[in-house]
Protein backbone atom coordinates (compact mmCIF):
# COMPACT_ATOMS: atom_id res chain seq x y z
CA UNK A 1 0.00 0.00 0.00
CA UNK A 2 0.87 3.38 -1.20
CA UNK A 3 1.97 5.73 2.21
CA UNK A 4 2.41 9.36 2.22
CA UNK A 5 3.40 11.54 5.72
CA UNK A 6 0.89 14.24 6.80
CA UNK A 7 1.97 16.79 9.65
CA UNK A 8 -0.74 18.66 11.55
CA UNK A 9 -0.11 22.07 13.47
CA UNK A 10 -2.32 22.38 16.00
CA UNK A 11 -1.66 26.68 17.21
CA UNK A 12 -4.06 25.90 20.35
CA UNK A 13 -3.42 26.91 23.89
CA UNK A 14 -6.07 25.52 25.82
CA UNK A 15 -6.37 22.04 27.10
CA UNK A 16 -8.80 20.85 25.56
CA UNK A 17 -8.43 23.01 22.48
CA UNK A 18 -11.13 23.59 20.26
CA UNK A 19 -8.24 24.00 17.72
CA UNK A 20 -6.78 20.42 18.55
CA UNK A 21 -10.69 19.50 18.01
CA UNK A 22 -10.80 21.11 14.69
CA UNK A 23 -6.99 19.89 13.72
CA UNK A 24 -8.43 16.22 14.23
CA UNK A 25 -10.94 16.23 12.58
CA UNK A 26 -9.34 17.32 9.74
CA UNK A 27 -6.83 15.07 9.98
CA UNK A 28 -9.20 11.93 10.40
CA UNK A 29 -11.02 13.51 7.22
CA UNK A 30 -8.16 13.30 5.29
CA UNK A 31 -7.31 9.69 6.52
CA UNK A 32 -10.44 8.41 5.44
CA UNK A 33 -10.17 10.51 2.00
CA UNK A 34 -6.35 8.83 1.21
CA UNK A 35 -7.46 5.71 2.70
CA UNK A 36 -10.53 5.71 -0.45
CA UNK A 37 -7.12 6.15 -2.58
CA UNK A 38 -5.37 3.23 -1.56
CA UNK A 39 -3.30 5.56 0.21
CA UNK A 40 -2.12 5.03 3.88
CA UNK A 41 -1.26 8.03 5.66
CA UNK A 42 1.19 8.64 8.71
CA UNK A 43 0.22 10.65 10.60
CA UNK A 44 2.20 13.20 13.26
CA UNK A 45 0.65 15.90 15.15
CA UNK A 46 2.45 18.94 16.17
CA UNK A 47 1.37 20.67 18.90
CA UNK A 48 2.59 24.06 19.03
CA UNK A 49 2.36 24.68 22.52
CA UNK A 50 4.39 22.04 23.85
CA UNK A 51 7.25 23.60 21.82
CA UNK A 52 6.16 26.99 23.42
CA UNK A 53 9.41 27.48 25.17
CA UNK A 54 11.95 26.02 22.28
CA UNK A 55 10.58 27.93 19.67
CA UNK A 56 11.49 31.43 22.05
CA UNK A 57 14.99 29.57 22.34
CA UNK A 58 15.26 29.70 18.68
CA UNK A 59 14.41 32.60 18.40
CA UNK A 60 17.03 33.62 20.58
CA UNK A 61 19.43 31.52 19.24
CA UNK A 62 19.11 31.62 15.80
CA UNK A 63 19.16 27.17 16.32
CA UNK A 64 16.24 24.82 17.40
CA UNK A 65 16.23 22.71 20.34
CA UNK A 66 16.03 19.01 19.26
CA UNK A 67 12.77 18.19 19.46
CA UNK A 68 11.85 21.51 17.64
CA UNK A 69 14.22 20.32 15.26
CA UNK A 70 11.81 17.08 15.23
CA UNK A 71 8.91 18.91 14.48
CA UNK A 72 10.68 21.23 11.47
CA UNK A 73 12.20 18.22 9.95
CA UNK A 74 8.46 16.56 9.71
CA UNK A 75 7.33 19.78 8.26
CA UNK A 76 9.85 19.70 5.83
CA UNK A 77 9.78 16.26 5.04
CA UNK A 78 5.96 16.05 4.79
CA UNK A 79 3.77 14.97 1.79
CA UNK A 80 0.87 17.07 3.12
CA UNK A 81 0.70 19.75 5.92
CA UNK A 82 -2.31 20.19 7.83
CA UNK A 83 -2.13 24.23 9.54
CA UNK A 84 -4.38 25.17 12.71
CA UNK A 85 -4.45 28.21 14.16
CA UNK A 86 -6.55 29.97 16.93
CA UNK A 87 -7.79 33.70 15.60
CA UNK A 88 -5.62 36.25 18.38
CA UNK A 89 -6.22 40.22 17.85
CA UNK A 90 -7.36 39.11 14.35
CA UNK A 91 -4.47 36.91 13.41
CA UNK A 92 -3.34 33.96 13.36
CA UNK A 93 -1.79 33.25 17.00
CA UNK A 94 1.99 34.44 17.42
CA UNK A 95 3.07 30.94 18.85
CA UNK A 96 1.65 29.95 15.44
CA UNK A 97 3.55 32.69 13.15
CA UNK A 98 6.89 31.54 15.07
CA UNK A 99 6.79 28.20 14.03
CA UNK A 100 6.96 29.55 11.07
CA UNK A 101 9.24 32.41 11.42
CA UNK A 102 11.64 29.08 12.22
CA UNK A 103 10.98 27.60 9.65
CA UNK A 104 13.76 26.93 7.23
CA UNK A 105 12.37 29.47 4.05
CA UNK A 106 11.83 26.42 1.48
CA UNK A 107 10.85 23.67 4.01
CA UNK A 108 7.04 23.88 2.28
CA UNK A 109 7.79 25.03 -1.14
CA UNK A 110 5.20 22.94 -3.08
CA UNK A 111 3.59 21.07 -0.18
CA UNK A 112 -0.29 20.63 -0.10
CA UNK A 113 -1.20 22.81 2.95
CA UNK A 114 -5.03 22.63 4.42
CA UNK A 115 -5.42 26.56 6.25
CA UNK A 116 -7.65 26.59 9.35
CA UNK A 117 -8.97 28.54 12.06
CA UNK A 118 -10.64 28.78 15.16
CA UNK A 119 -12.74 31.23 16.87
CA UNK A 120 -15.39 32.72 19.26
CA UNK A 121 -17.11 34.49 16.59
CA UNK A 122 -17.55 33.99 12.51
CA UNK A 123 -16.89 37.38 11.88
CA UNK A 124 -13.07 36.52 12.01
CA UNK A 125 -13.21 34.09 9.06
CA UNK A 126 -11.26 36.00 6.77
CA UNK A 127 -8.32 35.50 8.84
CA UNK A 128 -7.49 32.61 6.50
CA UNK A 129 -7.71 34.55 3.06
CA UNK A 130 -6.40 37.62 4.55
CA UNK A 131 -2.99 36.08 6.93
CA UNK A 132 -2.88 32.65 6.72
CA UNK A 133 -3.12 32.42 2.88
CA UNK A 134 -0.48 34.45 2.31
CA UNK A 135 1.64 33.56 4.67
CA UNK A 136 2.14 30.13 3.05
CA UNK A 137 1.72 31.69 -0.45
CA UNK A 138 5.11 33.49 0.33
CA UNK A 139 6.58 29.98 2.05
CA UNK A 140 5.24 28.85 -2.02
CA UNK A 141 3.15 25.67 -0.27
CA UNK A 142 0.22 25.01 -2.11
CA UNK A 143 -2.69 25.68 -0.43
CA UNK A 144 -5.88 24.36 -1.38
CA UNK A 145 -8.24 26.22 -2.46
CA UNK A 146 -11.33 25.12 0.65
CA UNK A 147 -10.03 26.82 4.09
CA UNK A 148 -12.00 25.81 7.08
CA UNK A 149 -13.24 28.40 9.99
CA UNK A 150 -15.17 26.81 12.71
CA UNK A 151 -16.73 29.43 14.92
CA UNK A 152 -17.53 28.74 18.55
CA UNK A 153 -21.38 28.38 17.15
CA UNK A 154 -20.38 26.00 14.79
CA UNK A 155 -19.84 23.53 17.19
CA UNK A 156 -23.54 23.65 18.26
CA UNK A 157 -24.54 22.97 13.83
CA UNK A 158 -22.24 20.89 12.69
CA UNK A 159 -23.55 20.27 9.46
CA UNK A 160 -22.03 23.29 7.45
CA UNK A 161 -18.98 22.50 9.61
CA UNK A 162 -19.01 18.51 8.34
CA UNK A 163 -19.04 19.40 4.64
CA UNK A 164 -16.78 21.89 4.53
CA UNK A 165 -14.08 19.89 6.58
CA UNK A 166 -14.53 16.76 4.41
CA UNK A 167 -14.45 19.05 1.62
CA UNK A 168 -11.14 20.63 2.01
CA UNK A 169 -9.75 17.47 3.59
CA UNK A 170 -10.59 15.61 -0.13
CA UNK A 171 -8.93 18.40 -1.86
CA UNK A 172 -5.98 18.25 0.49
CA UNK A 173 -5.89 14.37 -0.34
CA UNK A 174 -5.94 14.71 -3.86
CA UNK A 175 -2.75 16.65 -4.19
CA UNK A 176 -1.22 14.48 -1.01
CA UNK A 177 -1.72 11.10 -3.15
CA UNK A 178 -0.75 12.88 -6.41
CA UNK A 179 2.73 14.07 -4.96
CA UNK A 180 5.60 12.33 -4.96
CA UNK A 181 7.03 11.35 -1.54
CA UNK A 182 9.95 13.59 -0.04
CA UNK A 183 13.39 13.06 0.15
CA UNK A 184 15.52 14.14 3.54
CA UNK A 185 17.48 16.88 3.30
CA UNK A 186 20.97 16.87 2.44
CA UNK A 187 22.97 20.03 2.44
CA UNK A 188 25.59 18.95 0.04
CA UNK A 189 22.61 17.87 -2.57
CA UNK A 190 24.46 20.27 -5.22
CA UNK A 191 27.62 19.25 -5.33
CA UNK A 192 27.95 21.42 -8.15
CA UNK A 193 26.79 24.56 -6.15
CA UNK A 194 29.87 26.44 -5.31
CA UNK A 195 31.64 25.63 -9.27
CA UNK A 196 28.33 27.25 -11.16
CA UNK A 197 28.63 30.62 -8.60
CA UNK A 198 32.28 30.88 -9.62
CA UNK A 199 31.11 30.72 -13.42
CA UNK A 200 28.83 33.39 -12.50
CA UNK A 201 25.26 31.18 -13.87
CA UNK B 1 46.80 20.58 16.31
CA UNK B 2 46.89 24.08 16.82
CA UNK B 3 45.18 25.75 20.03
CA UNK B 4 44.11 28.76 20.35
CA UNK B 5 41.56 31.83 21.08
CA UNK B 6 39.24 34.32 18.90
CA UNK B 7 37.51 37.38 20.28
CA UNK B 8 34.68 39.33 18.72
CA UNK B 9 35.92 42.62 20.66
CA UNK B 10 32.72 42.73 21.93
CA UNK B 11 32.13 46.13 24.45
CA UNK B 12 29.26 44.50 26.92
CA UNK B 13 28.68 45.48 30.46
CA UNK B 14 29.53 43.48 33.23
CA UNK B 15 26.13 41.68 34.73
CA UNK B 16 27.33 41.37 37.89
CA UNK B 17 28.51 45.05 37.95
CA UNK B 18 26.88 47.43 35.55
CA UNK B 19 29.95 48.43 34.43
CA UNK B 20 31.01 48.50 30.76
CA UNK B 21 34.29 49.49 29.24
CA UNK B 22 35.64 52.40 27.49
CA UNK B 23 36.20 51.28 23.95
CA UNK B 24 39.68 52.16 24.85
CA UNK B 25 39.63 49.73 27.90
CA UNK B 26 38.52 46.32 25.38
CA UNK B 27 40.87 47.61 23.09
CA UNK B 28 44.05 47.19 25.51
CA UNK B 29 42.27 44.25 27.20
CA UNK B 30 42.55 42.33 23.60
CA UNK B 31 45.92 43.34 23.10
CA UNK B 32 46.72 41.99 26.61
CA UNK B 33 44.76 38.82 26.25
CA UNK B 34 46.53 37.92 23.16
CA UNK B 35 49.84 38.64 24.50
CA UNK B 36 48.90 36.25 27.44
CA UNK B 37 47.80 33.91 24.41
CA UNK B 38 51.93 33.38 23.45
CA UNK B 39 52.28 33.57 27.08
CA UNK B 40 50.50 30.09 28.09
CA UNK B 41 51.52 28.43 24.66
CA UNK B 42 48.94 28.96 22.94
CA UNK B 43 49.36 29.08 18.90
CA UNK B 44 46.91 30.85 17.63
CA UNK B 45 44.88 34.57 18.16
CA UNK B 46 42.13 35.96 16.12
CA UNK B 47 40.09 38.83 16.00
CA UNK B 48 37.10 39.96 14.60
CA UNK B 49 36.51 42.38 12.32
CA UNK B 50 32.80 44.79 13.09
CA UNK B 51 31.85 47.87 11.83
CA UNK B 52 29.37 48.86 14.11
CA UNK B 53 29.14 49.38 18.11
CA UNK B 54 29.57 47.42 20.32
CA UNK B 55 32.43 45.87 18.77
CA UNK B 56 36.12 47.96 18.51
CA UNK B 57 37.76 45.23 15.94
CA UNK B 58 37.52 47.42 12.78
CA UNK B 59 40.69 47.84 12.07
CA UNK B 60 42.02 43.96 12.00
CA UNK B 61 45.70 44.38 10.40
CA UNK B 62 46.56 47.45 12.79
CA UNK B 63 45.77 45.26 16.00
CA UNK B 64 47.36 42.37 14.60
CA UNK B 65 50.22 44.05 13.13
CA UNK B 66 50.94 45.85 16.94
CA UNK B 67 50.78 42.35 18.13
CA UNK B 68 52.90 41.24 15.76
CA UNK B 69 55.61 43.66 17.11
CA UNK B 70 54.84 42.22 20.61
CA UNK B 71 54.98 38.24 20.47
CA UNK B 72 57.57 35.76 18.84
CA UNK B 73 55.79 32.87 18.06
CA UNK B 74 51.71 33.02 18.29
CA UNK B 75 50.04 32.97 14.77
CA UNK B 76 48.06 35.84 14.29
CA UNK B 77 44.44 35.37 12.09
CA UNK B 78 41.12 36.87 12.09
CA UNK B 79 37.77 35.16 12.47
CA UNK B 80 36.86 37.14 10.54
CA UNK B 81 37.84 38.81 7.38
CA UNK B 82 34.41 40.35 5.81
CA UNK B 83 35.37 38.92 2.13
CA UNK B 84 31.82 40.50 0.56
CA UNK B 85 31.89 44.35 1.95
CA UNK B 86 35.97 45.04 1.89
CA UNK B 87 37.74 44.94 -1.42
CA UNK B 88 39.74 42.16 -2.27
CA UNK B 89 42.46 44.73 -3.88
CA UNK B 90 42.91 46.10 0.36
CA UNK B 91 42.65 42.71 1.79
CA UNK B 92 45.40 41.17 -0.63
CA UNK B 93 47.73 44.70 0.42
CA UNK B 94 47.14 44.49 3.97
CA UNK B 95 47.52 41.47 4.65
CA UNK B 96 50.65 40.69 2.60
CA UNK B 97 51.97 43.31 4.69
CA UNK B 98 51.02 41.98 7.63
CA UNK B 99 52.55 39.04 6.86
CA UNK B 100 55.76 40.36 6.24
CA UNK B 101 56.07 42.52 9.39
CA UNK B 102 55.13 39.08 10.90
CA UNK B 103 57.30 37.13 10.33
CA UNK B 104 54.81 35.08 7.79
CA UNK B 105 52.94 34.00 10.94
CA UNK B 106 49.68 35.39 9.87
CA UNK B 107 46.85 33.69 8.00
CA UNK B 108 43.00 34.59 7.59
CA UNK B 109 39.58 33.52 7.60
CA UNK B 110 37.09 34.24 5.23
CA UNK B 111 33.47 35.20 6.28
CA UNK B 112 30.77 37.04 4.71
CA UNK B 113 29.20 39.30 8.00
CA UNK B 114 26.42 38.74 10.20
CA UNK B 115 25.14 42.30 9.96
CA UNK B 116 22.98 43.70 6.91
CA UNK B 117 23.72 47.44 7.22
CA UNK B 118 27.37 46.85 7.02
CA UNK B 119 26.67 46.04 3.14
CA UNK B 120 25.00 49.04 2.44
CA UNK B 121 27.42 51.01 4.21
CA UNK B 122 30.03 49.88 1.66
CA UNK B 123 28.08 50.21 -0.89
CA UNK B 124 27.40 46.90 -1.17
CA UNK B 125 23.94 44.33 -1.41
CA UNK B 126 23.21 42.21 1.31
CA UNK B 127 20.88 39.97 -0.94
CA UNK B 128 24.88 39.68 -2.58
CA UNK B 129 26.98 38.22 -0.21
CA UNK B 130 27.53 34.60 -1.47
CA UNK B 131 28.26 36.12 -5.22
CA UNK B 132 30.43 38.65 -3.53
CA UNK B 133 32.00 36.09 -0.90
CA UNK B 134 32.78 33.82 -4.42
CA UNK B 135 33.78 36.76 -6.44
CA UNK B 136 36.19 38.56 -4.29
CA UNK B 137 37.54 35.60 -3.18
CA UNK B 138 38.94 34.37 -6.34
CA UNK B 139 40.34 37.60 -7.41
CA UNK B 140 42.02 37.57 -4.01
CA UNK B 141 43.64 35.04 -5.03
CA UNK B 142 44.87 35.67 -8.28
CA UNK B 143 46.32 39.09 -6.73
CA UNK B 144 48.51 36.93 -4.30
CA UNK B 145 49.67 34.54 -6.82
CA UNK B 146 49.62 35.88 -9.92
CA UNK B 147 52.18 39.41 -10.02
CA UNK B 148 50.57 41.30 -13.08
CA UNK B 149 46.45 40.77 -12.82
CA UNK B 150 43.77 41.91 -15.40
CA UNK B 151 40.29 41.00 -13.88
CA UNK B 152 36.93 41.76 -14.45
CA UNK B 153 33.98 40.67 -12.78
CA UNK B 154 30.68 42.25 -11.53
CA UNK B 155 31.08 43.68 -8.09
CA UNK B 156 34.10 45.29 -8.62
CA UNK B 157 36.17 48.34 -10.59
CA UNK B 158 38.06 46.30 -13.37
CA UNK B 159 41.66 45.89 -13.18
CA UNK B 160 44.20 46.23 -16.15
CA UNK B 161 48.21 45.65 -15.57
CA UNK B 162 47.50 45.41 -11.53
CA UNK B 163 49.84 44.30 -9.32
CA UNK B 164 49.32 44.41 -5.65
CA UNK B 165 52.30 44.83 -3.53
CA UNK B 166 53.96 44.22 -1.12
CA UNK B 167 53.87 40.34 -2.80
CA UNK B 168 53.61 37.98 0.37
CA UNK B 169 56.33 37.17 1.99
CA UNK B 170 58.47 34.46 -0.12
CA UNK B 171 56.09 34.44 -2.65
CA UNK B 172 53.85 32.23 -0.34
CA UNK B 173 50.23 33.29 0.20
CA UNK B 174 48.54 33.29 3.85
CA UNK B 175 46.81 30.38 4.16
CA UNK B 176 43.03 31.33 4.15
CA UNK B 177 40.16 29.43 6.42
CA UNK B 178 36.55 29.93 4.94
CA UNK B 179 34.23 30.46 8.31
CA UNK B 180 30.33 29.66 7.29
CA UNK B 181 28.05 28.42 9.62
CA UNK B 182 25.42 27.11 7.48
CA UNK B 183 25.89 27.96 3.47
CA UNK B 184 26.86 24.41 2.01
CA UNK B 185 28.62 26.36 -0.89
CA UNK B 186 31.19 27.73 1.27
CA UNK B 187 31.97 25.05 2.56
CA UNK B 188 32.11 23.79 -1.38
CA UNK B 189 34.39 26.49 -1.87
CA UNK B 190 36.93 25.83 1.08
CA UNK B 191 37.31 22.32 -0.79
CA UNK B 192 37.13 23.34 -4.30
CA UNK B 193 40.41 25.79 -3.32
CA UNK B 194 42.02 23.22 -0.87
CA UNK B 195 41.86 26.02 2.08
CA UNK B 196 40.49 25.52 5.15
CA UNK B 197 36.97 25.14 6.59
CA UNK B 198 36.75 26.41 9.76
CA UNK B 199 33.17 25.60 11.51
CA UNK B 200 32.22 28.13 14.20
CA UNK B 201 29.69 26.12 15.91
CA UNK B 202 29.98 27.22 19.52
CA UNK B 203 26.18 28.86 19.31
CA UNK B 204 24.88 25.17 17.38
CA UNK B 205 24.31 21.74 17.85
CA UNK B 206 27.79 19.44 16.92
CA UNK B 207 25.49 17.40 14.43
CA UNK B 208 24.84 20.21 11.91
CA UNK B 209 28.42 20.90 12.76
CA UNK B 210 29.29 17.67 11.19
CA UNK B 211 27.33 18.05 8.12
CA UNK B 212 29.13 21.08 7.24
CA UNK B 213 32.45 19.40 7.84
CA UNK B 214 31.20 16.43 5.54
CA UNK B 215 30.07 18.97 2.79
CA UNK B 216 33.77 20.41 3.08
CA UNK B 217 35.72 17.17 3.50
CA UNK B 218 33.70 15.78 0.51
CA UNK B 219 34.61 18.71 -1.94
CA UNK B 220 38.10 18.50 -0.80
CA UNK B 221 38.54 15.00 -1.98
CA UNK B 222 36.20 16.23 -4.86
CA UNK B 223 38.92 18.43 -6.56
CA UNK B 224 41.60 16.36 -6.13
CA UNK B 225 43.27 18.09 -2.64
CA UNK B 226 44.24 14.72 -0.91
CA UNK B 227 41.63 12.56 0.83
CA UNK B 228 38.24 13.32 2.85
CA UNK B 229 40.26 12.89 6.08
CA UNK B 230 43.58 15.08 5.12
CA UNK B 231 41.00 17.96 4.69
CA UNK B 232 41.82 20.93 6.84
CA UNK B 233 39.46 21.63 9.72
CA UNK B 234 38.98 24.33 12.32
CA UNK B 235 36.49 24.50 15.34
CA UNK B 236 35.45 26.88 17.72
CA UNK B 237 34.54 26.24 21.34
CA UNK B 238 33.00 28.17 24.50
CA UNK B 239 34.17 27.40 27.98
CA UNK B 240 34.33 28.58 31.26
CA UNK B 241 36.54 26.70 34.20
CA UNK B 242 37.09 26.62 37.79
CA UNK B 243 38.95 23.86 39.27
CA UNK B 244 35.51 23.07 41.48
CA UNK B 245 32.76 22.72 38.26
CA UNK B 246 29.89 24.16 40.26
CA UNK B 247 32.02 27.18 41.21
CA UNK B 248 32.45 27.60 37.06
CA UNK B 249 28.57 27.30 36.62
CA UNK B 250 27.95 29.86 39.70
CA UNK B 251 30.19 32.07 38.39
CA UNK B 252 29.32 31.85 34.56
CA UNK B 253 25.76 32.02 34.89
CA UNK B 254 25.23 36.05 35.39
CA UNK B 255 26.88 36.09 32.23
CA UNK B 256 25.59 33.27 30.20
CA UNK B 257 21.85 34.62 31.00
CA UNK B 258 22.88 38.43 29.64
CA UNK B 259 24.94 37.47 26.89
CA UNK B 260 24.64 39.24 23.45
CA UNK B 261 23.71 36.65 21.00
CA UNK B 262 21.77 33.53 23.55
CA UNK B 263 21.01 35.53 26.71
CA UNK B 264 17.69 35.23 28.21
CA UNK B 265 16.88 32.59 25.62
CA UNK B 266 17.72 28.56 27.13
CA UNK B 267 19.06 27.94 30.37
CA UNK B 268 22.77 27.55 30.89
CA UNK B 269 21.98 23.92 31.31
CA UNK B 270 19.95 23.52 28.16
CA UNK B 271 22.18 25.18 26.19
CA UNK B 272 25.16 23.22 27.05
CA UNK B 273 23.56 20.43 26.10
CA UNK B 274 22.63 21.16 22.84
CA UNK B 275 25.96 23.45 22.35
CA UNK B 276 29.42 22.86 22.90
CA UNK B 277 29.52 25.40 25.65
CA UNK B 278 31.61 23.77 28.45
CA UNK B 279 30.99 25.11 32.39
CA UNK B 280 32.76 23.00 34.38
CA UNK B 281 35.80 22.36 35.47
CA UNK B 282 39.38 21.88 33.28
CA UNK B 283 38.90 17.48 32.76
CA UNK B 284 35.22 18.32 32.05
CA UNK B 285 36.25 20.54 28.96
CA UNK B 286 39.05 18.23 28.17
CA UNK B 287 36.81 15.34 27.43
CA UNK B 288 33.79 17.27 26.03
CA UNK B 289 36.53 18.80 23.32
CA UNK B 290 37.67 15.55 23.06
CA UNK B 291 34.36 14.63 21.62
CA UNK B 292 34.56 17.15 19.28
CA UNK B 293 36.53 14.84 17.07
CA UNK B 294 34.43 12.33 17.04
CA UNK B 295 32.11 14.04 15.07
CA UNK B 296 34.16 16.03 12.65
CA UNK B 297 37.00 13.49 12.45
CA UNK B 298 40.91 14.60 12.95
CA UNK B 299 41.01 18.32 13.08
CA UNK B 300 43.57 20.91 12.83
CA UNK B 301 42.75 24.16 14.29
CA UNK B 302 40.75 24.63 17.89
CA UNK B 303 39.68 28.36 18.62
CA UNK B 304 38.19 29.26 22.02
CA UNK B 305 36.23 31.86 22.81
CA UNK B 306 37.26 33.34 26.03
CA UNK B 307 36.19 37.19 26.05
CA UNK B 308 33.06 37.94 25.81
CA UNK B 309 29.48 38.50 27.27
CA UNK B 310 31.32 41.24 30.07
CA UNK B 311 33.86 39.01 31.27
CA UNK B 312 36.41 40.93 33.18
CA UNK B 313 39.89 41.15 31.88
CA UNK B 314 41.12 39.34 35.17
CA UNK B 315 38.49 36.35 34.77
CA UNK B 316 39.77 36.25 30.96
CA UNK B 317 43.67 35.71 31.78
CA UNK B 318 42.50 33.55 34.51
CA UNK B 319 40.72 31.34 32.06
CA UNK B 320 43.77 31.79 29.51
CA UNK B 321 46.15 30.17 32.65
CA UNK B 322 43.66 27.24 32.98
CA UNK B 323 43.34 26.66 29.40
CA UNK B 324 47.38 26.72 28.74
CA UNK B 325 48.18 25.01 31.73
CA UNK B 326 45.61 22.59 32.11
CA UNK B 327 43.50 21.77 29.26
CA UNK B 328 45.50 22.68 26.02
CA UNK B 329 49.07 20.39 27.30
CA UNK B 330 46.40 17.22 27.63
CA UNK B 331 44.01 17.79 24.15
CA UNK B 332 47.51 18.72 22.40
CA UNK B 333 49.57 15.30 23.44
CA UNK B 334 45.75 12.58 23.02
CA UNK B 335 44.35 14.34 19.98
CA UNK B 336 48.22 14.16 18.08
CA UNK B 337 48.45 11.02 19.42
CA UNK B 338 45.19 10.22 17.82
CA UNK B 339 45.79 11.21 14.43
CA UNK B 340 47.14 9.07 11.78
CA UNK B 341 50.48 10.03 9.89
CA UNK B 342 49.02 10.48 6.53
CA UNK B 343 46.17 13.61 8.23
CA UNK B 344 49.16 16.65 7.85
CA UNK B 345 48.74 19.74 10.61
CA UNK B 346 47.57 23.05 9.58
CA UNK B 347 49.41 24.48 7.01
CA UNK B 348 52.03 27.48 8.50
CA UNK B 349 54.02 29.97 6.16
CA UNK B 350 57.12 27.30 7.06
CA UNK B 351 55.16 24.30 5.48
CA UNK B 352 53.91 26.46 2.67
CA UNK B 353 57.06 27.68 1.50
CA UNK B 354 58.59 24.03 1.95
CA UNK B 355 55.72 22.88 -0.49
CA UNK B 356 54.28 20.49 2.02
CA UNK B 357 50.94 21.14 3.24
CA UNK B 358 48.05 19.27 0.44
CA UNK B 359 46.85 22.87 -0.31
CA UNK B 360 50.32 23.83 -1.81
CA UNK B 361 48.47 21.99 -5.00
CA UNK B 362 47.44 25.29 -6.08
CA UNK B 363 44.46 24.59 -8.49
CA UNK B 364 41.79 22.29 -8.18
CA UNK B 365 41.27 19.17 -10.37
CA UNK B 366 39.01 20.23 -13.29
CA UNK B 367 39.03 23.79 -12.68
CA UNK B 368 38.26 26.21 -15.31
Amino acid sequence: MTRRRVVVLSGGLSQPSSTRLLADRLAAATTAALSGQGVQTDLEVVELRELAHELTDALLTGFPPARLRAALDAVAAADGVIAVSPVFSASYSGLFKTFFDVLDRDALDGTPVLAAATAGSARHSLVLDHALRPLLSYLHAVVVPTAVFAAAEDWGAPGALVDRVERAARELAGLVAARRPQAAADPDADGAAFERLLAGA
Amino acid sequence: MQFGIFSVGDVTPDPTTGRTPTEAERIQAMVTIALKAEEVGLDVFATGEHHNPPFVPSSPTTMLGYLAARTERIVLSTSTTLITTNDPVKIAEDYAMLQHLAGGRVDLMMGRGNTGPVYPWFGKDVRDGIALAVENYALLRRLWREDVVDWQGRHRTPLQGFTSTPRPLDGVPPFVWHGSIRSPEIAQQAGYYGDGFFHNNIFWPMEHTRRMVEVYRRAFERYGHGSADQAVVGLGGQVFMRANSQDAVREFRPYFDNAPVYGHGPSLEDFTEQTPLTVGSPQQVIERTLGFREQVGDYQRQLFLMDHAGLPLKTVLEQLDLLGEQVVPVLRRELDALRPAHVPDAPSHASLKAGLAPSAAAQPVGAR
